[in-house]
């Protein structure tokens, strides 16, 4: 069964004074535990709606979206927020870190929303957790105290602290230099495919789309299929999308 | 189920606590005006409490102590008085009757006492030793009569203030004397001394029954007509004075008429005599409440508007809506029940300060501890406060869009 899988989904949003804005216009796509998928397309593609979509966070205006077998609109907004929490980890480009509060404090927090035994080993689970992405040694470090490429490597680990089936990455590395950037995303490929979660990476960045298995373009809304060749070419030339 | 609740409670509790921690400058400054209006809460119902003693034992010692029932018996014809005997040995049996254990004659006369600079008419009071406790009488010197009082060959007097004056202030322990005239002249020890009102610029004092009917002549025992008092719980008061106004009656025949009647401050109305002062209390301590709640709710409405991109980073995290409401209410709740606590505790120390307690308990006999409702009602105002200035940032908390608060 897949984990996600989408059948003609758009998104489509009433403006005062104007036309619809069709912001998704019948998208497919299916998602299979320990799946690596990139999204790419240029900025107002649609791509963080997309992607809002895929983590629960919004609804489909049309179409069908079914999370493990199971139909979106099933789901009543608590059930979503449940299932968020238990199966979908989100890495943000701007990190999102908490401010005022440490490292280990930042990763913890998914876990306050936990049930049992995850909730009450909260701090040992996110002190392994953090030793995982090697910032064993920077548990008590605030977001400010931490390089950029640290604070995204405290954002991977509060994503999968919780052992999430799908992780879905936003611009992962936008806020990254190229070669932390590249640290970092081999950090979350090597770390997803440990855990076995599916991976759904969406990036305007051709180098960091290459890492994925299968490559998607979004393009006004529309998502096709993208050959690897194309992709890596793109990578090669040091063009984004 | 109760698993998810429970972690979820203490969950909620968790990032309360985080929350005020890490904005403890922010909290600490809106608390200020929460634990301020707490203490003046918390102060005013416990000063309230004092000033309701103090008005509570000045109606006490003006009329009686609740239920204060007066027996008066005559002759509705002739409107003579009966023998003061049998009206004594008829109360007396009724008291037993339905032991009542705190009762007394009551009767005024004057003596002629020889002071040091001469004669002088003493207004006389004659009572059994139950009447100080019934009537909080108060006293600057020495005790009040005891019941082994009344077996002294030589009374005991309880002289007020001026009369101890006239006698030259003498020391109690030095036992000071005066001489009663009666059948013949009787030495009295004062035994105490109560104080003055600043209008009496007369001598007066208490006798007890007993020596009263030792000393006095047939002649005037008889013309101090005694009325009498029994002090009986409130609930029982109605039908007491029934069963008394029958008993003394029927004791004496048909041709005396025996009233019964109330005379203590809660007889006159049904209404509390002190319903002003406790609404004028309540008034005023919740409109402090009410303002340090405003201040708090507009500090929590902008706190919560800067919080919004972590709310949404929260809810992406899997906080539901509601546990983001009760997490925000929780934040509110904790911090103003801190800080009730902490103005409950000024609340105490306030009141409880050796100056601000003589000043405010001068002339109370039973000074009230510190009223555990009054810390009760400034931490249960605390927590209800906590929880409508969070009500409203709670609300907000869970309009926010997901979505546009993770990009806000």
């Amino acid at each position: 069964m897949s984990l996600l899988r989408l059948e003609g989904v758009t998104r489509t949003v009433e403006l005062p004074d104007s036309e619809p804005l069709h912001i998704l216009r019948g998208v497919d796509l299916e998602v299979e535990v320990g799946d690596h998928v990139s999204i790419v397309g240029r900025s107002g593609s649609g791509k963080s709606t997309l992607l809002n979509l895929l983590g629960l966070l919004d609804t489909p205006t049309g179409g069908s979206l079914q999370f493990d077998g199971v139909p979106l609109e099933k789901l009543n907004g608590a059930e979503r927020d449940r299932r968020r929490g238990t199966d979908v980890g989100f890495i943000f480009q701007a990190f999102n870190l908490l401010g005022g509060r440490t490292a280990l404090e930042n990763v913890m927090t998914p876990l306050l929303y936990a049930p049992g035994k995850q909730f009450w080993r909260r701090e040992r689970l996110a002190t392994e957790m953090l030793d995982k992405v090697g910032l064993g040694n920077r548990l008590a470090s605030m977001p400010e105290q931490l390089s950029g490429g640290e604070q995204q490597r405290v954002a991977i680990a509060r994503a999968l602290v919780r052992g999430p089936r799908l992780i879905l990455a936003d611009e992962p590395t936008g806020a990254l230099d190229i070669d932390t950037g590249a640290a970092v995303m081999k950090l979350l490929d090597d770390v997803a495919e440990n855990s076995g979660a599916a991976l759904i990476t969406i990036t305007h960045d051709p180098n960091v789309a290459a890492l994925a298995r299968r490559h998607y373009r979004l393009d006004k809304g529309v998502l096709t299929p993208v050959d690897v060749n194309r992709v890596l070419t793109l990578a090669e030339r040091g063009d984004t999308y | 189920m109760l698993m998810r609740i429970w972690t979820g409670f203490v969950g909620s509790v968790v990032e309360a606590w985080a929350e005020l921690r890490i904005h403890r400058t922010r909290v600490l400054l809106s608390l200020i005006g929460v634990a301020v209006a707490v203490a003046a809460l918390t102060g005013i119902v416990a000063l309230g409490a004092i000033a309701q003693q103090s008005q509570i034992e000045t109606l006490e010692r003006q009329s009686g102590r609740p239920a204060l029932l007066n027996v008066s018996t005559f002759n509705p014809v002739t409107g003579e008085t009966p023998d003061i005997v049998e009206l004594d040995t008829a109360f007396q049996t009724t008291m037993d009757r339905y032991e009542i254990a705190f009762h007394s004659r009551n009767a005024y006369t004057s003596m002629i006492i020889q002071f040091p600079d001469g004669v002088r008419d003493v207004q006389t009071q004659v009572v059994d030793p139950a009447f100080g406790p019934m009537h909080r009488v108060r006293l600057s010197e020495g005790e009040w009569f005891t019941a082994s009082d009344a077996d002294r060959l030589a009374p005991s007097v309880i002289v007020n203030e001026v009369m101890w004056n006239l006698l030259g202030s003498p020391p109690l322990s030095s036992h000071p004397t005066i001489t009663l005239p009666g059948k013949q002249p009787t030495t009295a020890v004062v035994t105490a001394v109560t104080p003055s009102a600043q209008y009496e610029d007369y001598p007066s004092m208490f006798l007890l029954t007993n020596a009263w009917d030792r000393i006095a002549t047939e002649e005037l025992r008889q013309q101090t007509y005694p009325s009498y008092e029994a002090w009986v719980p409130i609930e029982l008061a109605d039908q007491l004075m029934t069963l008394i106004q029958r008993d003394v009656s029927g004791a004496l025949g048909t041709d005396w008429q025996t009233d019964v009647q109330r005379n203590d401050y809660l007889a006159y109305s049904d209404e509390d005599p002190l319903l002003f002062i406790k609404l004028l209390v309540t008034g005023v301590a919740v409109l402090i409440l009410l303002l340090g709640a405003l201040g708090l709710v507009n500090i929590s409405l902008v706190t919560v508007r800067h919080r919004i991109r972590e709310i949404g980073i929260r809810r992406s995290f899997g906080a539901t809506a509601g546990r983001v409401f009760f997490a925000v209410m929780m934040e509110s709740v904790v911090a103003t029940v801190v800080a009730g606590i902490a103005g409950v505790a000024i609340a105490v120390l306030v009141v409880k300060n050796p100056w601000v307690m003589s000043f405010v308990s001068q002339g109370i006999d039973d000074v009230p501890a510190f009223p555990i409702e009054a810390a009760l009602i400034g931490l249960a105002s605390a927590t209800a406060v906590g929880a409508l200035a969070g009500l409203l940032p709670a609300l907000v908390a869970v309009r926010v869009k997901v979505i546009d608060a993770i990009r806000y």
